[in-house]
Formats: structure tokens, C-alpha cells, sequence
């Protein structure tokens, strides 16, 4: 079905929960009152990004009050939002919520936590074990954290267990000066714009912006449709919220057009990978 | 041969951004620097400027006698073209007052004792004027440990210590920075006549190549004799690097607890902000 997004380009605080918090129904309020369907939250913004040892004190369980919260909320706009969650055996997650109707529609553990360069996340964080795509009143969607988009798999786990959309929830930091946008805003534009065209799927990629100890995020939060074309794109380095029509015709006619996920054979896929698999474990 | 190129346009919206940001979340509104006369600093301002606005910007110029008088009017120059505060503060009365009781001291000791009285200086008008206090150091000074540490090393906030000399003058020329700022041979101004190409024994620009492609490309040293720089020179380098890396860390803390500050007690400087 036809419906409205918004992608909420917030700049949280770091560390500091319940002033997010504010912030996000502020932005829940807006969009609802707007009329939108759906709104999706960049990745960790309950929290803010290069947490380090802040990770246990910011972390929050999702029977938690400010979890409740946001799924009360929910009754009146569905809600994809990131945040660290708390499981109960204490492990510590970079977490994604899709909350609709007043309940929990689906959790994602980030499975791919970087950390290389710039990157730390493996050292305070444990990782996600699944990709699944579920269930929403738009259709079936799969959910991505940042980094997981960059594993070509993820994406395609998702697409094969039937989501038509990805939302991918973002920190993702500014590098590189070369070009005309950030040198990793242009990758990224690139990766979302080609995972959408390979796998028939819409993307709704969801940016922050602000700055953490001199490191910009540089937001350009988007909406790719299943062709690949970018149909709308909020401002680079700039707080935005920018309002998507997500067209289901436009789906059809892609499916229609370029047929890749009905000719994609799961068989010849399973088979080779289950052989490399095999052959590794030697 | 330049790897050095960049977007000045995205460069000075990220340099302008991070001083915006990064001051007012503090709570702080306005910012206090050393102005030299030279193009390191007079491009920090000029970022300040349009980041703040000119009236939250309190510039200082910290002349010795020996500093060469072209120095002041320089500073006084581009203060009065990025309309920014402007006040002098000559450092002679308590360098000398110093140097009387060790009148044997080298060019170095003195040199640093310069850097450091500027330092208290800077960080007494941070206090005084409610200000935070911009670094200087640009990424070839940094990396080469040119530099006095707990003297212009020191800051608040460094809006350029991620890019290069050679950036440092594209930027200025980008930003309008008057002309003979950029046109004139780097100096730390310490005594008559230094510069700093000189001192250092190469260019900026030849070094910049070189850091670039060593530091930001990660290229090895075959492939860096493969891409025409001499062996002697990559040497040499790779030595200042490493001999100054003391510069850039905080100081060494013995570890005797389970939690020791900065080793596994960390958190991000923005904590809370």
C-alpha cells in the first residue's frame, strides 16, 4: 500500500538518554500530526553514537519506561528507532526497533559491528545473530543497522525472506574531502542506491547528523526506490526531516520491469554456499 | 603529482560546522586564539569568524622583541579583515624576566618558553572571557611533532589539525584570507630571519606529498620509492613521526588499578554534551 514516511535527521546528545527521548517524541508528535504513517530514527538515537564505557549506563531493556513509552506512541504512527538494548544475560546490544500499534513489531541486533579505523564498536557491544524480515501494515520489511548494509548478504537475506522494503538506520561518519559530498556519503549513496536496484526493493535510509569529539555525521538521509533512483534526499550535514511518499506502484512496476528477485534461484545459492561452507570446515 | 587536492567548499562547511558545534554545545558561545601574523592561525580565525560571528572571537596577538614587527601588523591585518576582537599582549617583560636567571639558554629553551608563556596566556583570556581556546597545529606540524607541546599544541578545539600545510593555504585562498599572508614563507617568528622550510631541511609541499600518501594512503615504503620519493627522505620522515608521537598522547599513566584513566576508562570528550 501507499504510505508516508519521515526520516527524522536528529542530532542527538551523547549519553544523555532522557533528553533524546524529548527530542524524539517532539519529532513522533510532529510527523503524526503531519499525518504520516511511519517514522523512522536514526541508528542508536536514544543514545548518541561513540559511547565507549557510557554503553551500560545508557542501555535500556525493552520492557523499560522509556521503551514503553515509544511503544504507546506507536498506536498512533509506526516507529523504527535505534538504541542500545539490554537483554537478560546483561549483553549489551546496538539495537533497532520497529514499534506499530502499540506493540513491539520486530527487534534487530546489529550483526555487523565495526571495528576498524575509526570504529569500536566489537570492544563494548555484542553482536546480533539474524536477519528476518517481518510483517508491517505497509508490507513486508527487513531492518538493518549501519554496517550491516555493507554486507551484501544481509540485504539479501532479507530481500529473499520477502521484504520489498529495507530501512536501514545510520551513524554514519563523515571522511573524506575529495569530492563534491563527503567521500563516505558518496559510498553510501552508491550502496543504497544499488542494493535497492539488485534486489527490487525500496530503501529508507535514515541518517544522523551533529558532531561527537570532532567527528561529523553527515546525515543525507534518503529514500531510493526499487529502481535505484533516489526520489528524495535530506541536506547534508544539517539537521532535516524530510516527508517520503512511498508509492506501491512503483514497486509493481520494478518487479514487473526488472524481474531479479523472482529469477533469483535460493537452490544454486544454498548449494554453493553450503559447499564453501563444507569446504571450510575441511 | 598533487594527492593533496580537495573540495574547499565541503572542507570549510566542516571545519565552520565542527567550531559551531562543538563550542555551543558546551555551552560556551565565544572562542580565544593566538594570532600570529602567519597563515595557520589567521585561517583558524577567519573559520571562527564565520562560525561564531566576528564579536564572539577574541584574537591575541603575543609579540617578543625579537618577533619581526611585520608579525603584528600581519596579525592586525587579518584581525581587521574577519573584523574579529583584536588585543596585543607582549610576552618580552616575562620571557626576559625568566631568562635572567638561566642567561645561557639556547634558541630551543627559549623558543619553548615563548610558546608556553602564549599558552597561559591564551588560557588566562579563556577564563577571563568566557572563552574556549582554538588550536593552531595544522596536520603537517602534528605529525612532524613541529610544535611545542603544552605551547601552541595546546587547545580547547583544533579545526585544522586534520589537514595538510598545502590545504591549509588552498583553504586560506578559498576564504579569502588577505594575500600576503599566504604568500609569505612560514616562520614560527622565534628568532630574525627563521623559517621554517629552512629549519626542517624540505617544503611543505614536498612533505605533504609524502605524509599523504604514507599516513592517509597507508602505502608502503616500495611503494613510495616506486612513486619517486628517495629512500633517505621516507627515513627520515617516518622518524619524526614516530620520535614526536609522545606529543600526541596524553601523558603516560602507570597502571595499577582495574580502571585506569584513558586504558579501560573511556568515554568520548562530548560525554554528555
Amino acid at each position: 500500500m501507499d504510505f508516508t514516511a519521515v526520516l527524522a535527521q536528529i542530532k542527538p546528545k551523547l549519553g544523555c538518554v532522557s533528553d533524546n527521548l524529548t527530542l524524539i517524541e517532539e519529532q513522533i508528535t510532529n510527523a503524526q500530526d503531519a499525518g504520516a504513517d511511519l517514522i523512522i530514527f536514526p541508528e542508536l538515537a536514544l543514545s548518541g553514537y561513540f559511547l565507549k564505557d557510557l554503553v551500560p549506563e545508557v542501555a535500556l531493556r525493552t520492557d523499560s519506561p522509556e521503551i514503553k513509552r515509544l511503544i504507546e506512541l506507536s498506536r498512533g504512527i509506526s516507529i523504527a528507532i535505534g538504541f542500545v538494548e539490554e537483554s537478560n544475560d546483561y549483553h549489551f546490544y546496538n539495537s533497532a526497533l520497529y514499534l506499530e500499534d502499540g506493540a513491539i513489531g520486530h527487534l534487530h541486533r546489529k550483526v555487523y559491528l565495526p571495528t576498524y579505523g575509526l570504529f569500536d564498536e566489537q570492544r563494548y557491544l555484542a553482536h546480533g545473530e539474524s536477519f528476518r524480515a517481518f510483517e508491517t501494515k505497509f508490507g513486508r520489511f527487513g531492518m538493518l543497522i549501519c554496517e550491516d548494509m555493507w554486507h551484501l548478504s544481509a540485504s539479501y537475506i532479507l530481500a529473499m525472506d520477502g521484504a520489498t522494503t529495507l530501512i536501514c538506520l545510520s551513524s554514519s561518519p563523515a571522511r573524506g574531502i575529495e569530492g563534491d559530498t563527503p567521500g563516505s556519503a558518496a559510498a553510501w549513496q552508491k550502496l543504497v542506491s544499488t542494493t535497492a536496484m539488485f534486489l527490487n526493493c525500496r530503501v529508507l535510509y535514515s541518517n544522523r547528523v551533529g558532531f561527537e569529539d570532532g567527528v561529523n555525521f553527515w546525515g543525507g538521509s534518503e529514500y531510493v526506490a526499487p529502481s535505484g533512483e533516489s526520489i528524495v534526499r535530506a541536506a547534508l550535514l544539517e539537521e532535516d526531516v524530510i516527508t517520503v511518499q512511498v508509492a506501491e506502484g512503483a514497486l509493481r512496476r520494478e518487479r514487473i520491469i526488472s524481474p531479479l528477485m523472482r529469477d533469483e534461484n535460493l537452490f544454486v545459492t544454498m548449494q554453493e554456499l553450503q559447499r564453501i561452507a563444507e569446504k571450510r570446515r575441511g | 603529482m598533487s594527492a593533496l587536492h580537495a573540495n574547499m567548499e565541503l572542507l570549510r562547511k566542516l571545519l565552520v560546522g565542527f567550531v559551531r558545534d562543538e563550542v555551543r554545545k558546551v555551552g560556551i558561545s565565544k572562542v580565544t586564539l593566538g594570532l600570529s601574523g602567519g597563515i595557520d592561525s589567521a585561517l583558524v580565525v577567519f573559520i571562527a569568524a564565520e562560525a561564531l560571528g566576528p564579536e564572539n572571537v577574541h584574537a591575541v596577538c603575543m609579540p617578543y622583541k625579537t618577533s619581526n614587527p611585520e608579525s603584528e601588523a600581519h596579525a592586525r591585518l587579518v584581525a581587521t579583515a574577519c573584523s574579529v576582537n583584536f588585543s596585543v599582549v607582549p610576552i618580552t617583560a616575562m620571557v626576559d624576566a625568566y631568562f635572567d636567571i638561566f642567561p645561557d639558554a639556547d634558541n630551543m629553551r627559549r623558543g619553548n618558553k615563548m610558546a608556553r608563556e602564549r599558552m597561559t596566556i591564551l588560557f588566562d583570556h579563556s577564563a577571563l572571557l568566557r572563552a574556549l581556546v582554538l588550536g593552531t597545529s595544522n596536520k603537517t606540524e602534528l605529525l612532524l611533532g613541529y610544535g611545542t607541546l603544552y605551547g601552541d599544541m595546546a587547545s580547547a578545539l583544533n579545526p585544522i589539525g586534520d589537514i595538510y600545510k598545502t590545504q591549509v593555504w588552498q583553504l586560506s585562498t578559498a576564504m579569502g584570507i588577505p594575500a600576503e599572508v599566504i604568500e609569505k614563507k612560514p616562520s614560527a617568528d622565534l628568532w630574525a630571519g627563521q623559517t621554517d622550510e629552512e629549519e626542517l631541511g624540505f617544503s611543505y609541499r614536498q612533505v605533504d606529498e609524502l605524509l599523504y600518501r604514507m599516513v592517509d594512503q597507508r602505502l608502503t615504503r616500495p611503494e613510495l620509492i616506486a612513486a619517486g620519493f628517495e629512500g633517505a627522505f621516507i627515513d627520515t620522515i617516518y622518524a619524526k613521526i614516530q620520535n614526536s608521537h609522545f606529543k600526541r598522547r596524553l601523558p603516560v599513566i602507570a597502571k595499577v588499578s582495574n580502571r585506569t584513566i584513558d586504558r579501560d576508562f573511556r568515554y568520548a570528550r562530548d560525554w554528555g554534551k
